[in-house]
């Protein structure tokens, strides 16, 4: 009797260990936070080129992250990329309407995120229109080639 | 030129023979998986299954943590001497968790599930059979399906996963010890890079869910292996050999059709 319930109690730490495990992946490894799925408001994008954005990249604001980047489609009536930025609801009509969208790159080979800047419109964005100013993704291919361009013709 | 066509037909007589042999097999298997695995325990049955959970999941746990202690060190040090040659060694920490949570974590550990507890598994309920100690449970009306194999299966589906989480929590330690502590890459940048780079849903729970699918499959084969062997000495160790080997087979090229599924944008 006595070994059997040194043994429960072995597993009950076993499983102990794995739930702690968990909690010590979810809140330490993925930085995951329990404030639940918060309010998000979309608003639409064109950029003429997304370089390498991906769905679910960040949208940042003065480097803090405000939202992520809900979904890429081509946009078949001008042909450019209609990308739906997903925003936290705290930026709800905040957002000017001369705000500035670019695609920019963390580090010199990492991944891309949308940057936002405020403008100074006093009107203000509301869900689901489109930001108009726009700055497209650098593509180091285009830059080398207009480099080159320039010194031939120099 | 009859004898040759008599050679090719036994031949191919004997190859057919083969796969219909394997198919039925993998019936069997499947009926004896269904029989065991599905149905209410009992309270009794509850008592065996923790006597097993702590056979094949707290012995094995030693082993487990030391090599994930271990993986997770050298993957800090070989990642180390590549990703300083970048200057990105800010992005160590999220490269040892990457590798330990989709892919190391789940592998190494069923592997080493397979060998240290699959086996014994076989080797166990073999010799019961062997000794007919399943025949005279049936004689007494006990269902050693029941009995013997559902706590075994059940407690091993269980145990891999929390030791897949052990696993990778010891090898992130291990990282940080290696990386951080030693080789002085910034503490800070080395858990935020991780927490920047790792999803709750797309690289823990996928890694979970990989462990999962590998402990019903290496599981399944030990008991399976176990229960449908020679009941001979000889049987007794072909049965073990063949658990290890076909686990680790089924662990390897299951990660590979599930990686694809979840990571390969398919």
């Amino acid at each position: 009797m006595k070994r059997s319930r040194a043994m429960e109690f072995g597993v009950g730490l076993f499983i102990l260990v794995g739930v702690l495990g968990m909690v010590f992946l979810g809140l330490r490894v993925s930085g995951l936070s329990f404030s639940g799925p918060s309010n998000t408001f979309q608003l639409d994008a064109h950029f003429s080129n997304i370089g390498g954005l991906k769905p679910r990249a960040r949208v940042s604001m003065s480097g803090v992250t405000v939202g992520h980047v809900e979904s890429i489609e081509l946009d078949t009536e001008w042909y450019d990329a209609r990308v739906t930025l997903s925003l936290d609801s705290e930026l709800e009509g905040q957002i000017s309407r001369d705000a500035t969208a670019s695609i920019l790159t963390s580090g010199l080979l990492g991944e891309q995120y949308v940057g936002l800047s405020m403008g100074g419109d006093p009107d203000m964005l509301e869900p689901g229109d489109t930001i108009r100013d726009t700055q497209s993704a650098l593509v180091l291919e285009e830059l080398i080639q207009q480099f080159i361009s320039n010194m031939a013709s120099n | 030129m009859t004898i040759k066509q008599g050679a090719v037909a036994s031949r191919i007589t004997r190859l057919g023979r083969r796969g219909c042999d394997l198919i039925e097999s993998l019936g069997r298997a499947g009926v004896f998986l269904a029989q065991s695995a599905v149905g209410v325990p009992s309270a009794e049955g509850i008592r065996l299954w923790i006597r097993q959970l702590h056979f094949v999941g707290v012995l094995s746990l030693a082993i487990v943590l030391v090599s994930g202690l271990f993986i997770g060190m050298v993957l800090a040090l070989q990642g180390y001497t590549i990703l300083i040659d970048f200057g990105a060694e800010d992005a160590l920490g999220q490269m040892v968790a990457l590798s330990l949570l989709r892919e190391l974590a789940p592998v190494v550990a069923a592997l080493l599930f397979a060998g240290r507890a699959g086996s014994a598994l076989t080797a166990e309920i073999g010799l019961m059979k062997a000794t007919e100690q399943l025949t005279s449970m049936e004689m007494i009306g006990v269902d050693p399906l029941r009995r013997v194999v559902a706590p075994r299966f059940w407690a091993g589906v269980v145990a891999l996963p929390i030791l897949t989480v052990g696993f990778s929590v010891v090898g992130i330690w291990g990282g940080y010890l290696v990386g951080v502590e030693w080789l002085g890459v910034f503490e800070g940048s080395y858990w935020s890079n991780m927490q920047a780079s790792v999803g709750f849903i797309n690289d823990i729970g996928n890694g979970m869910i990989k462990s999962v699918v590998f402990a019903v499959v290496v599981t399944w084969i030990a008991v399976f292996q176990g229960y449908d062997l020679m009941p001979t000495s000889e049987g007794i160790s072909r049965a073990t050999t063949r658990t290890v080997v076909y686990s680790s087979l089924a662990v390897l090229g299951l990660d590979f059709i599930l990686t694809a599924v979840m990571f390969g944008g398919l």
